[in-house]
Parts: structure tokens; C-alpha cells; sequence
């Protein structure tokens, strides 16, 4: 099973277990990514996500079939936002369910790495003097 | 030809509309597309290795552009 989302609503993380748990699996790998309130030193008042969703999307289920490629996953799931997110809210949620906890680990840096590299999804951080567009991290 | 452009991020704040219409020869490459949009938007030369997608794809310099396509402009993506 593998579910890919660009949601404009807060994301439930609890949901998100729930949808990927199973018995066949030992267990679940989870990378959460959040808003962090300051960037070298500027304080972040609000990030700004834009995606092109319909891209977006087709691109998350490149990365997730070939995740199911690479490990013995047994379900993945990817739920981004869009919109206004202020510090500490949730933008990204990656949850890989595997019978060993080898692979969950494995596929999920995979996902999100590739995602940062792949996937037209863009932010600019809104600081109280000024504001930017995100640039990829070498 | 006109075609319909959708951009996003930076290169939208520099298009100033997330649509934009250009007149573009019958036949254009993404290749010739991006050197039309740099001389009529000359701020996006200034943003590394944007890309261009044709129809949800990853388009190569020399892809050909057909007006029924739907053609988006991607700067460097920054997700999660």
C-alpha cells in the first residue's frame, strides 16, 4: 500500500501510522520534518509551501516505486502541506512500515532525500525583515 | 503559437502571475522557450538550473513544445 498527499490542512500524524501499521510489519520509520524558527540567525515568523500538485504527486510515486524496488518495505506513505506553516508545525510526514527495521530506515532517508531533490515543492521563509525563497542544500 | 505558461515560486513572483501567455514559434524547444523567457524576463537567468516540465515531466533542453501541453517553469525545488 503507498498513499501520496499535498494536503493545505494540518497533517495528522497519529493518522498517518495508523494508515501504514499491519501485522505483517516489525515496525514503522517515521521522518517528521517541522518549521524551525530561526535561519542563521533571522527569526522565521512563517514559512510559505507552494507545490505543483499534479507533479508533485507523479514525482512522490516515482520515489515510492522505486523505494519498493530497493527494500522489502511493506507500505509507505508521504503527506506534504501547502500554505502557511508557522514554527513547529508539521510540513513534511514520510512513514515506511517493514517487516525489518533495516529496511523502514533505509527507504525512508531514501524518500526523503530524493523528495528535497525531486519533488516541485517550494518554500520561502517570511522573517520579521524580509523575506526568501528556500535554496536546495547542496 | 501561443502557449500558456505555469510557473511557480521565485520565477512566479518574477512572471508576476502563476499563467502566462507567450507567442512562441510553431516550433520552439524547452531550449528556445527558456531563451524567450530570459530575454522578455531577464531576473530568471539570475536563478540557478530552473527547469522546464512538460505535461507533469522533467523536459529535456531539446523536447519540443506543442500548444496542447501543459508547459511549467520549476526553479530549484525545495520541499519538506
Amino acid at each position: 500500500m503507498n498513499e501520496m498527499k499535498i494536503l493545505s490542512t494540518p497533517l495528522n500524524i497519529q493518522a498517518c501510522i495508523d494508515k501504514i501499521i499491519s501485522p505483517q510489519s516489525g515496525g514503522i520509520d517515521m521522518f517528521i520534518g517541522t518549521v524551525r524558527d530561526s535561519t542563521k540567525g533571522r527569526t522565521v515568523k512563517h514559512l510559505e509551501y507552494e507545490a505543483y500538485e499534479s507533479m508533485a504527486v507523479k514525482e512522490m510515486q516515482k520515489i515510492v516505486d522505486e523505494a519498493f524496488k530497493k527494500w522489502p518495505v511493506q507500505n509507505i506513505l508521504i503527506h506534504h502541506r501547502t500554505g502557511i506553516l508557522k514554527p513547529g508545525e508539521t510540513a513534511v510526514v514520510i512513514a515506511v512500515s517493514a517487516a525489518h527495521r533495516d529496511a523502514a530506515f533505509d527507504a525512508c532517508r531514501y524518500i526523503i532525500e530524493t523528495l528535497k531533490k525531486t519533488v516541485p515543492i517550494w518554500k520561502k521563509e517570511v522573517f520579521e525583515d524580509g523575506e526568501e525563497w528556500v535554496s536546495p542544500n547542496p | 503559437m501561443k502557449v500558456t505558461i505555469l510557473s511557480f515560486g521565485s520565477i512566479r513572483e518574477i512572471f508576476g502571475n502563476k499563467f502566462t501567455e507567450i507567442e512562441v514559434p510553431d516550433t520552439t524547444t524547452v531550449d528556445s522557450l527558456k531563451a524567450l523567457l530570459e530575454s522578455k524576463y531577464p531576473r530568471i537567468k539570475g536563478i540557478a538550473s530552473y527547469m522546464v516540465a512538460i505535461n507533469d515531466e522533467y523536459a529535456s533542453g531539446d523536447s519540443t513544445i506543442k500548444q496542447s501541453d501543459e508547459i511549467a517553469v520549476i526553479p530549484p525545488v525545495c520541499g519538506g
